[in-house]
């Protein structure tokens, strides 16, 4: 069949997203054409700024060359501005005659500086501040005159200011407000940033309004007259007084326009279906974005529609901005003024110029406005984003997410500030250097982009937070933070964790090529993070009847053991709440003897690890333990892992409780509970808690009237407090009300996240009302979780009792070769 | 030098699954795809010789377990934006059955 025609008019950040996010997903089905006014590639117009400042080059900044439009078979005008859209006959008309025709229009067009109309405003000398020929313009004035001014305050005008004053300018700011940026500064971040830049030789004049711009002989612009009388020398005037979207092409074709082409939530015009508007351009639900962010959800929504996928809606976003001048730190999102029924928290420290303002509404941040110190920038974005609940975490938010208690680098660093040579991730040892270095040359945007160029924060990923804060300092606004609950699973589908587990539920899918087809995956086997998550998800909504897929399960759940560095494997037999028995242990020793294994650990788990085994030996030690009563410790699961136990008051002089036989009845009940991640419980007979119950998922700490449950702890990566849930009288209410929990978590919770962070996502009341408020809720939660785990069986047995399972660990021996 | 073997039956061999070869140089890696196709390579990872074939069979490519680096079966290539390269070996299913010639 014939390829359709896909237009695009508008050659920028936006226009060239969108299209890269369709050629992910439908390579084929356009033939695509693209009109530029300007006569470059699509290039990082946000860096213009530090390329005024000298920071980097034009070649830095190139986002898609030449060649990436040739190897994509795009057809490239660029320098050919297009005048003219003929929605009848369905093609456009550009300056110099050339003509295309199109199936499907994408207009990304974006904005033009807004020169207010005072006389001279056209004088030679006169700019905006744009695209590269104002960049290059503004750069050849800095050398051969000496009088800048710039007109606005903003970010952009400041950033060209401080530009300018870099290329040694004499540079005066002229602003209508009473205080700089007043868009995203409140009146003191103002003053302090004024007072900075004026450190650097900047001047400002504030609450002037320009009347006219006076030429001299030459003929360029040699003045700037104040309404108020003051006259200024100026050879070079760079007005930042706002832009407009670029909308002159879409209104002279009948589109609608109101400050902005009209959109749907499917970045449809209003007007004509055919036609598609994305960026600067366009206005969707009356808002015309001007940063990056919000314009790269536009595209890649726009761009599953083109595709024909008719999947995701665009509805909004919340934006931040950040200054690009280097040394000075400036971060502002969301509600900075606030008003009534909120709250401010603020600290101010004028000798170290530093100013953070966080707006809060009942338990939820709403805006943020930081100067001097924006390490916690990105931390507090996520806040806001996620409207998390931050009653938890109030007192220390003012401090930083490192204040935490985080063991890893988030936020506990000013990226900016840190020399390229340190090291950001301590799993994969990749420094600062590496990643600005990526970032600039392969125009990353997103952390997850960043990890697969230079496996930063892609293991333990505590360095995350770090990342993010590199990113933001390097490309400025335009890096979007992703937040767990809209982030997709992974590149193989636009579906975030909680929408795939709502279909697989609503269309009762009960295989993986059946969930991949239906939810229109884009990979035909996924990936190695969507495949084990489907599996999980598919087995914990439908227990018992959807079908358990062993090849998607990581090796380490395949393979029933831990693999080690050097390919061997690590046995782990399970030990209820610790406890052996002499028989047990001779088992053991036997097969450590028998199979010569290199090391016998006792782990941080209470039970023993048998380390460095061959894989090919694995079924043949199962059978041996097996003998011995002995069954999978599930180690290597995202499963239930432990129940420590303490002493208890079977011996311990203190013991209030019998810890040792409540954590064996629980460790039995859970049994091969599979789960989002690993679970761990522990069980301490009185409040010395010997059995580390306060960092467990869920622990349990006698008291004399009984027991006292506590949830969501963490010791792993970020040592975790758990929180009290309720008291229990007896061992029976314990199990009820754990297992409630747990199977709460086993539904809820998106694979690979602990019981902490899931909490802390839903929130700590959500458990609360349907684990402790509701009892029937609870019962049902209880029998749903023993309904899964009935007749569990022992994954070891199996594999040893299965031939063709078995085998699956025997290396094929070679017979002789056939003389070919 | 390569010699020809009759290795196993197709089923032997998992789909989307693997199968380890003791082989005269070394382990060598057979892999069976979703659309039963088989390839072989050493079990090798060119990163840091993690065993290939523990890891997950993704189309015509396997993410070795130990670091998630992605191979092509067919070339042994690592995927940009890693780099380095496994010996392959040919590998053909003829009437049920998978044959393997290893490069002596
Ligand atoms: C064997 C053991 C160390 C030991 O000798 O004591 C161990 C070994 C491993 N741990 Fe652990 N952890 C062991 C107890 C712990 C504990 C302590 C505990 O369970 O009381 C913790 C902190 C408690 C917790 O999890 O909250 C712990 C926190 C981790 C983490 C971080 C988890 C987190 O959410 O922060 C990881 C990484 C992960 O799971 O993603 C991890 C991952 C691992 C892996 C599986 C790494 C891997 O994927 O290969 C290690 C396997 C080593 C090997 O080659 O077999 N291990 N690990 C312990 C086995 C306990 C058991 O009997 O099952
Ligand atoms: C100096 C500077 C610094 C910035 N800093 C940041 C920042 O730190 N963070 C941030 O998030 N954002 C920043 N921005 C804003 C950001 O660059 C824009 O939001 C983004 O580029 C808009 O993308 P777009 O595709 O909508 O428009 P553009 O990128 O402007 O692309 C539109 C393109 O369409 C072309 N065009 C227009 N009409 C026609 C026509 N009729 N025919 C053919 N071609 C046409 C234009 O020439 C232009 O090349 C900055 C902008 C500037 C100028
Ligand atoms: S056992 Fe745990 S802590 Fe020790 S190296 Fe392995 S993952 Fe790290
Ligand atoms: S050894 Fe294969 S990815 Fe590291």
């Amino acid at each position: 069949m014939k390829k359709q025609k896909l237009v695009m008019v508008g050659n920028g950040m936006a226009g060239c997203r969108a299209l890269e996010e369709l050629l992910k997903i439908a390579p084929d089905l356009y033939d695509i054409t693209v009109f530029g006014a300007e006569p470059h590639g699509n290039y990082n117009r946000i860096l213009l700024s530090p390329v005024l400042a000298g920071e980097m080059t034009l070649p830095d900044i190139v986002l898609n060359d030449f060649d990436w439009y040739r190897d994509n078979r795009i057809t490239l005008h660029a320098g050919k501005k297009v005048e003219k859209i003929d929605r009848v006959r369905r093609t456009v008309i550009a300056a110099d005659g050339t003509v295309a025709e199109y199936d499907r229009l994408l207009l990304a067009t974006g904005s033009t500086p807004f020169i207010p109309p005072v006389p001279g405003s056209d004088l030679p000398g006169v700019l905006g501040y744009r695209d590269i020929a104002d960049t290059e313009a503004m750069i050849a004035a800095a050398q051969s005159h000496r009088h800048a001014v710039v007109i606005g305050a903003g970010l952009l005008g400041l950033e060209a200011a401080n530009g300018l004053k870099l290329r040694g300018m004499d540079v005066t700011v002229i602003h209508i407000g009473d205080w700089i940026m007043e868009r995203q500064l409140d009146r003191v971040a103002a003053g302090m940033l004024q007072k900075a830049l004026e450190d650097r030789g900047l001047k400002f004049l504030l609450a002037r309004h320009t009347e006219a711009l006076v030429g001299g002989e030459s003929g360029r612009v040699a003045a700037v007259r104040l309404k108020d009388g003051m006259t200024l020398p100026a050879d070079l005037v760079v007005v930042a007084a706002g832009i407009r979207p670029a909308t002159g092409l879409a209104e002279s074709c009948g589109l609608h326009v109101n400050r902005g082409i009209v959109v749907s939530d499917t970045l449809q015009t209003v007007t004509d279906p055919r036609i598609y508007a994305v960026g600067e351009c366009a206005s969707h639900r009356g808002t015309a974005y001007g940063l990056v962010a919000p314009l790269f959800e536009q595209a890649k929504v726009c761009a599953t529609h083109l595709a024909e996928f008719g999947i995701g809606r665009y509805t909004g976003s919340l934006t931040s901005t950040k200054l690009k001048v280097t040394g000075i730190d400036v971060f502002s999102a969301g509600d900075f003024t606030g008003g009534k029924e909120t709250e401010e928290i603020a600290l101010h420290d004028p000798a170290a110029g530093v100013y953070k303002k966080l707006v809060v509404k009942g338990d939820r941040l709403i805006g943020a406005c930081l100067i001097g110190d924006t390490a916690d920038g990105a931390w507090y974005f996520r806040l806001l984003k996620d409207q998390q609940d931050i009653r938890e975490v109030r007192d220390h938010l003012m401090f930083g997410e490192s204040s935490l208690g985080d063991t890893g680098h988030a936020g506990g660093n000013k990226a900016a500030s840190m020399p390229d040579t340190a090291e950001v991730c301590g799993c994969n040892g990749v420094c600062k250097g590496t990643i600005v270095k990526a970032i600039r040359e392969n125009g990353l945007f997103t952390v997850d982009e960043v990890k697969k160029h230079t496996k930063a924060a892609s293991s333990c990923g505590s360095c995350t937070g770090l990342v993010e804060q590199i990113l933001a300092s390097t490309v400025g606004g335009a890096y979007k933070p992703t937040t767990a609950a809209d982030k997709p699973v992974c590149g193989c589908t636009d579906l975030a964790h909680g929408a795939v587990r709502q279909a697989i539920r609503d269309n009762k899918y009960l295989s993986i090529p059946a969930a991949m087809q239906g939810m229109g995956w884009r990979t035909p086997n996924g990936c190695t993070t969507c495949r084990p998550a489907l599996n999980y998800y598919l087995i914990s909504t439908w227990p018992h009847e959807a079908e358990d897929d062993p090849q998607s399960r990581l090796i380490n759940e395949r393979a029933h053991a831990n693999i080690q560095k050097d390919g061997t494997y690590s046995v782990v037999p399970r030990m209820l709440g610790g406890l052996t028995t002499p028989a047990e242990l001779r088992a053991i020793a036997d097969v450590a003897d028998k199979y010569a294994v290199p090391t016998v650990k006792v782990t941080g788990g209470q039970r023993i690890d048998l380390l460095g085994i061959k894989k090919a030996d694995l079924p043949a030690i199962w059978a041996d333990l097996g003998e011995a009563g002995m069954v999978s410790g599930h180690a290597y699961g995202k499963s239930i892992r432990t129940v420590k136990t303490c002493v208890g008051s079977e011996h311990c002089r203190f013991g209030t409780q019998a810890s040792m036989r409540l954590g064996v009845a629980l460790e039995r009940m859970l049994f091969a509970m599979w789960s989002p991640h690993k679970v761990k419980l522990a069980v301490s007979g009185c409040p010395r808690n010997c059995a580390e119950a306060g960092i467990k998922d869920v622990g349990i700490i006698g008291v004399d009237s009984g027991w006292e449950i506590h949830i969501a702890g963490n010791g792993g990566i970020k040592t975790e407090v758990a929180h009290f849930l309720c008291k229990a009288g007896s061992d029976d209410e314990v199990k009820q009300i754990a297992g409630a929990f747990l199977q709460l978590y086993r539904e809820e919770a998106f694979y690979l996240e602990r019981t902490v962070h899931y909490v802390h996502r839903v929130g700590f009341d959500h458990i609360k009302q349907r684990v402790v408020d509701d009892p029937e809720n609870r019962q049902t939660l209880y029998e749903r979780l023993l309904y899964a785990l009935k007749d569990a069986a022992d994954p070891w047995a199996e594999q040893v009792a299965n031939a063709a399972k078995k085998r699956a660990f025997i290396p094929i021996r070679l017979t002789e070769p056939v003389s070919a | 030098m390569s010699q020809l073997y009759d290795l196993c039956a197709l089923d032997e061999i998992p789909r989307q699954g693997s199968r380890v070869v003791e082989a005269p140089h070394g382990d060598v890696a057979v892999f069976r795809t979703a659309d039963d196709r088989v390839f072989a390579l050493d079990d090798r990872c060119p990163h840091k010789g993690g065993p290939l074939s523990q890891g997950m069979v993704l189309g015509h490519r396997v993410a070795c377990p130990l670091h998630n680096w992605l191979i092509e079966l067919e070339s042994g290539e690592a995927v940009a934006p890693d780099q380095g390269c496994v010996r392959r070996h040919e590998a053909r299913v003829d009437n049920g059955r998978v044959w393997l010639s290893i490069e002596g």
